[in-house]
């Protein structure tokens, strides 16, 4: 018997029962929907938030002063972290090579004020190379001044908020900003950003970094940053900044260097890994549809016993009865995969339609896993009728009425 | 040609043997035309299970064709199903949701046969028991005589050997008796061998080899 013999068979029995095939097969749908829609929010969680932080840049080292881990060695020798300082930033951006752009970062809040308007900032100083490590676009006007000489200037760069909010209606430019206790010249506006990972990139003032350490009161940095132009190069480039340090620092190892690597790497595995627990949850549905698949099928056997004796006395082999009532069983199921394929991605489209920014999209692993479990449920779940069906015996079956 | 030798069966109802069959010798050479009578309970349908393979004795032995059929397997049983018998029942047992043409399909789509050599023999087949211009009718479109025909095209479609009838005209008015008794009798004088399970002893007088079971023997045999 061809297996088109057998699949016309099959196809022609389900036809015989309409509303019962579609409510089988609708229960199949929900679960690989189900699959598919949970997944695909669990992925545009990941990424969404890998998006956020690769905003960042992924050729970027960031370097904090103090070190995170504990070290054996380092209270007998006094073990208070030196200060990571504007001098450091130079030393690396001139004997580490690979470096591309390095820019220090000190920070602090403070209140702004021009006329009668006040309001609290947070001021960023730094240096021209931040511009190119984060990206910034300026509207009007220019960025910070480049050399060392205007390392203290007080000139200032504000962001698109505290223009409008400060300086509604007019041209900035030339204007003289009060943050804290000193006076500052606005020689740039910069383009909006929004908000990134919960902080308002059109509220800060960017400053010249020594302007900025003075304002604080701080000798060290909050933080420095090192970009690469190669990816390839992160790893060393790290080490290579980390070993300078320590020269630096009297042979002690108190800075740590994050790589946007490391977090989005973190993140990334988090979120898979809550995404593959809500498909699992999913998954659930589609094992209670096999369930109900099973269910069916029993009835289907019961109700055609007379049929599957009759089948044996002109001469079906048992393989072959238990063929026919398995590939019923995954028609069902492999329809079922299919419609929920298709309703799953309705469903994502009318998300993206309702979201746009979040970007829901169901992985390959959940569509490939979903469609494949919709079969193999189909297949394992009508085993136990089948093989029923092809033991009966065949006396006893054409008795049956 | 059958050989049945001590051919005994016998089921266990709650622990208790039921003998259906007892020691049962009969001989029946190849186109003959035998009729089985007896009392409900008297073992026809179980003889008539028996020769048709969907049964094993419990004791003796049937030969068919020289075969010893209680020492084949499954899969040698559903090949003699397939190839030497045909089956024609009381309430024709055709499948509701194909054609009359689909019915006749039917045995040989299990047995492999060529889509289009099948399509051929069912049009040839429905042909000789006159339903040629009902192909495409369903079961319930069709009278109770059209049904019990188009269940003997199905049986004879595989060309076997022997054609087991259970009671085949016990549903059927006189007159479509008759027809489906005629269409037989056309197709034994072909050299099928037919044999047939009935109550009425006017249809059973028409063969030439005649026996009658009483709880589970044999009682009386008569050649015509």
């Amino acid at each position: 018997m061809s297996s088109l013999d057998l699949f016309r068979f099959s196809a022609g029995a389900l036809r015989g029962h309409r509303l019962r095939t579609g409510l089988c097969l609708l229960g199949v749908a929900i679960g690989v929907t189900a699959v598919i829609l949970l997944t695909s929010l669990g992925e545009g969680a990941r990424l969404f938030v890998t998006g956020e932080f690769s905003q960042l840049g992924t050729n970027l080292i960031i370097i904090a002063p103090g070190k995170t881990e504990t070290s054996g060695a380092a209270p007998i020798f006094g073990g208070v972290p030196h200060d990571l300082t504007v001098e450091d930033v130079e030393a690396i951006k001139r004997y580490v090579h690979t470096a591309k752009a390095v820019a220090p970062l000190a920070y602090g809040q403070a209140q702004a004020r021009h006329g009668q308007t006040t309001r609290e900032v947070n001021v960023a100083g730094t240096t021209p190379e931040f511009r190119e490590i984060r990206e910034v676009a300026v509207r009007l006007g220019s960025y910070l001044p480049e050399g060392k000489a205007h390392q203290a200037q007080r000139v200032c760069v504000i962001g698109i908020k505290i223009q409008e909010e400060l300086f509604p209606g007019t041209n900035p430019l030339g204007e003289t900003l009060r943050i804290g206790e000193d006076r500052f010249r606005i020689i740039g506006v910069m383009a909006p950003r929004g908000t990134s990972l919960g902080m308002n990139l059109d509220e800060v003032v960017h400053v010249p970094v020594r302007a900025a350490q003075r304002m604080f009161n701080q000798a060290g940095l909050f933080r420095a940053f090192v970009s690469v132009r190669n990816h390839d190069e992160i790893e060393a480039t790290k080490q290579a900044v980390i070993d300078l340090l320590r020269k630096r620092h009297g042979g002690v190892e108190d800075v740590t260097a994050i790589t946007q690597d490391a977090v989005l790497t973190t993140f990334g595995n988090i979120m898979t890994t809550l995404t593959a627990a809500l498909g699992g949850i999913a998954a659930i549905s589609l094992c209670v549809a096999g369930i109900g698949i099973m269910n069916v099928m029993l009835v289907t056997v019961s109700e055609r016993t007379s049929e599957i004796g009759l089948l044996k006395a002109l001469g079906a082999s048992r393989r072959q009865i238990l063929a026919c009532f398995l590939i019923e069983a995954a028609i069902i199921s492999s329809m079922g995969g299919a419609l929920g394929l298709g309703l799953g991605y309705l469903f994502n489209r009318a998300i993206i339609a309702i979201y746009p920014t979040f970007p829901v999209q169901p992985p390959q692993w959940a569509v490939a896993g979903a469609v494949a479990v919709s079969v193999l449920v189909g297949v394992a779940f009508g085993a136990l009728p089948a093989r029923r069906a092809a033991r009966l015996d065949p006396v006893a079956a054409l008795a049956k009425r | 040609m059958i050989e049945l030798r001590g051919l005994t069966r016998t089921f266990y109802v709650g622990g208790r043997p039921v003998h259906a069959l007892r020691e049962l010798d009969l001989g029946v050479p190849d186109g003959d035309y035998i009729s089985i009578m007896g009392p409900s309970g008297s073992g026809k349908s179980t003889l008539l299970n028996l020769l048709g393979c969907l049964d094993r004795p419990t004791a003796g032995s049937y030969l068919l064709d020289g075969d010893e059929v209680g020492q084949l397997d499954e899969n040698e049983l559903t090949q003699v199903r397939r190839h030497k018998i045909g089956f024609v029942f009381q309430s024709f047992h055709l499948v509701p949701r194909l054609t009359a043409a689909g019915n006749v399909e039917l045995p040989m789509t299990f047995a492999g046969v060529e889509r289009a050599q099948r399509r051929e023999r069912v049009a040839r087949t429905l042909q000789s028991v006159g339903l040629g211009e009902r192909v495409g009718h369903r079961p319930e479109q069709l009278s109770g005589g059209e049904q019990q025909r188009v269940a003997i095209a199905r049986a004879i479609a595989m060309d076997p050997a022997i054609l087991l009838a259970d009671e085949p005209t016990g549903n059927l008015d006189s007159r479509s008796g008759q027809e489906v008794i005629d269409l037989l009798e056309g197709m034994n004088a072909e050299g099928l061998t037919v044999i047939m399970v009935t109550h009425n002893p006017e249809i059973a007088e028409r063969a030439r080899h005649r026996i009658r079971l009483a709880d589970g023997r044999l009682v009386e045999e008569e050649f015509a």
